[in-house]
């Protein structure tokens, strides 16, 4: 195992850890987001240059992008429940 | 059931989870000795056979196709899911969608705005060069479709739509996302009727390098490609009650 | 030393089980469920690795060289995009959940209460 692979697979571990810890689902957006960039370095170390393409699209691009959505979705319904009583 | 009795189970079930997770991993090959015969078959085929590169492509395409058609599947299930709880969500909604002319420029930072234009016009090109080269250098249909969506995404975020004249582009996206499924399916049933099993290659292989190459993978790519961006766009589209597509007029 | 890839991968698999249990917000279980799937990939390409083989693309490369396992790697990428959009879908599932019963709170949820 490369020294490369090896501190990759940390980095990911405490990524994944980060993400389950980070209870604001916003700032978890950002932290997933990272998480899957370092994720797309593992598998870059893997040598699966495929897979990272597709993990970097996914997961660092329009996971986050979605999951900020959704918030924005639910965080606009409770503005109007608010304004209405 | 009470929080902390939740939390005990799991302890109780994680840790049964974790002794047999150690059990198992510790009885595979280790890690760099794994000797799979059928990837090193497969991947010794792609050039003499197949006449494409990628070997994972021509995995993903070609030897394994049936597995990707299901995948493909899963996501055109999935992106119909999301049409079918937000479209039902919105049509009974007694918080109304933001009307279509009042709508205000998603971001007053002229230099999101700015950057995003520069972008999206690049990033296509990116998108469709990844999904056409495919099965030559590390790509295809998937990564590039996810690039495309983000391309369509950047031209939102740019504070504008997209006109098109004429057509009525209120179902583009979900027409392009069947399109490439059926697509794929019909593709498939080509190698039923032309060379005799379902998902078999009737095309020419041509030369290895060449952008027509690998026999039918690059039309599965473009396939694939279209329907990634297509599902993608109507999921986000739906999430964020917009249309990427306007006709000109309606805006 | 080489078990360091199938413990990340198991650690990764716990912990976002522990993420799920332990939700207070259910578009924040969502994400934990996709470290969860994350834990999925990492194994499949540990697995597929072999020592001092490239990338299986041979654009560039002769052919006798070794490669590291293609099949792992076309399985890895599509499950990479085609569980995106499941977590989508469970995101629409989350935001119609809010819809619903006015809280993103799991243990809220009262639809099966008699």
């Amino acid at each position: 195992m490369t020294a490369v692979q090896a501190v990759a697979l940390v980095v990911v571990a405490l990524g994944g850890t980060a993400v389950v810890l980070a209870r604001d689902p916003a700032r978890q957006a950002l932290v997933a987001g990272i998480f899957g960039f370092s994720l797309a370095i593992l598998f870059l170390a893997f040598q699966a240059p495929d897979v990272a393409l597709s993990q970097i699209a996914v997961g660092a691009v329009a996971l986050p992008a979605m999951i900020i959505y959704a918030l924005r979705k639910v965080q606009r319904r409770d503005e109007v429940e608010r304004e209405r009583r | 059931m009470s929080r902390r009795l939740r939390l005990v189970i799991f302890g109780l079930g994680s840790s049964g989870m974790a002794a047999l997770l150690a059990w198992g991993l510790a009885g595979l090959p280790s890690f760099g000795d794994f000797d799979g015969r059928y990837g090193q078959l497969l991947a010794h085929l792609t050039v003499p056979e197949r006449h494409a590169t990628s070997a994972v492509s021509v995995s993903t395409f070609d030897f394994r196709g049936l597995d990707t058609l299901g995948e493909e599947f899963i996501l055109f299930t999935a992106a119909v899911g999301v049409l079918v709880l937000l479209r039902a969500q919105r049509a009974g909604e007694t918080v109304a969608a933001e009307p279509m002319r009042q709508r205000q420029p998603t971001a007053e930072s002229l230099t999101l705005r700015s950057i995003a234009s520069a972008l999206a016009a690049p990033v296509l090109v990116l998108g469709a060069y990844v999904v056409t080269h495919g099965h030559l250098t590390p790509g295809g249909g998937f990564q590039g479709g996810v690039i495309l969506m983000t391309a369509f995404l950047l031209v939102y975020l740019a504070g504008t739509h997209l006109h098109m004249r004429g057509v009525r582009p209120l179902s583009a996206m979900e027409a392009a996302e069947g399109a490439g499924a059926a697509g794929f399916a019909l593709i498939g049933v080509g190698g039923v009727v032309l060379a005799g099993a379902f998902l078999e290659n009737f095309i020419g292989f041509g030369t290895v390098g060449n952008l027509i190459s690998g026999g039918f993978i690059p039309l599965l790519n473009l396939s694939v490609g279209l329907e990634v961006m297509g599902a993608l766009l109507v999921i986000v589209g739906e999430l964020l009650d917009q249309r990427f597509l306007v006709r000109k007029g309606d805006w | 030393m080489s078990y360091l890839a199938y413990g990340v991968a198991a650690w990764l698999f716990l912990v976002g089980l522990y993420g799920i249990v332990t939700s207070r917000n259910l578009i924040h279980l969502v994400v934990c469920l996709t470290v969860v799937q994350a834990s999925t990939y990492v194994l499949l390409l540990a697995i597929g690795y072999r020592h001092g083989a490239t990338a299986a693309i041979y654009a560039d490369i002769p052919t006798s060289r070794a490669v590291v396992d293609p099949v792992v790697a076309t399985l890895t990428l599509t499950d990479v995009v085609v569980e995106a959009t499941v977590a989508a879908l469970l995101l629409c599932l989350a935001v119609q959940a809010h819809r619903r019963f006015g809280t993103l709170d799991p243990d809220e949820l009262g639809a099966l209460r008699g």
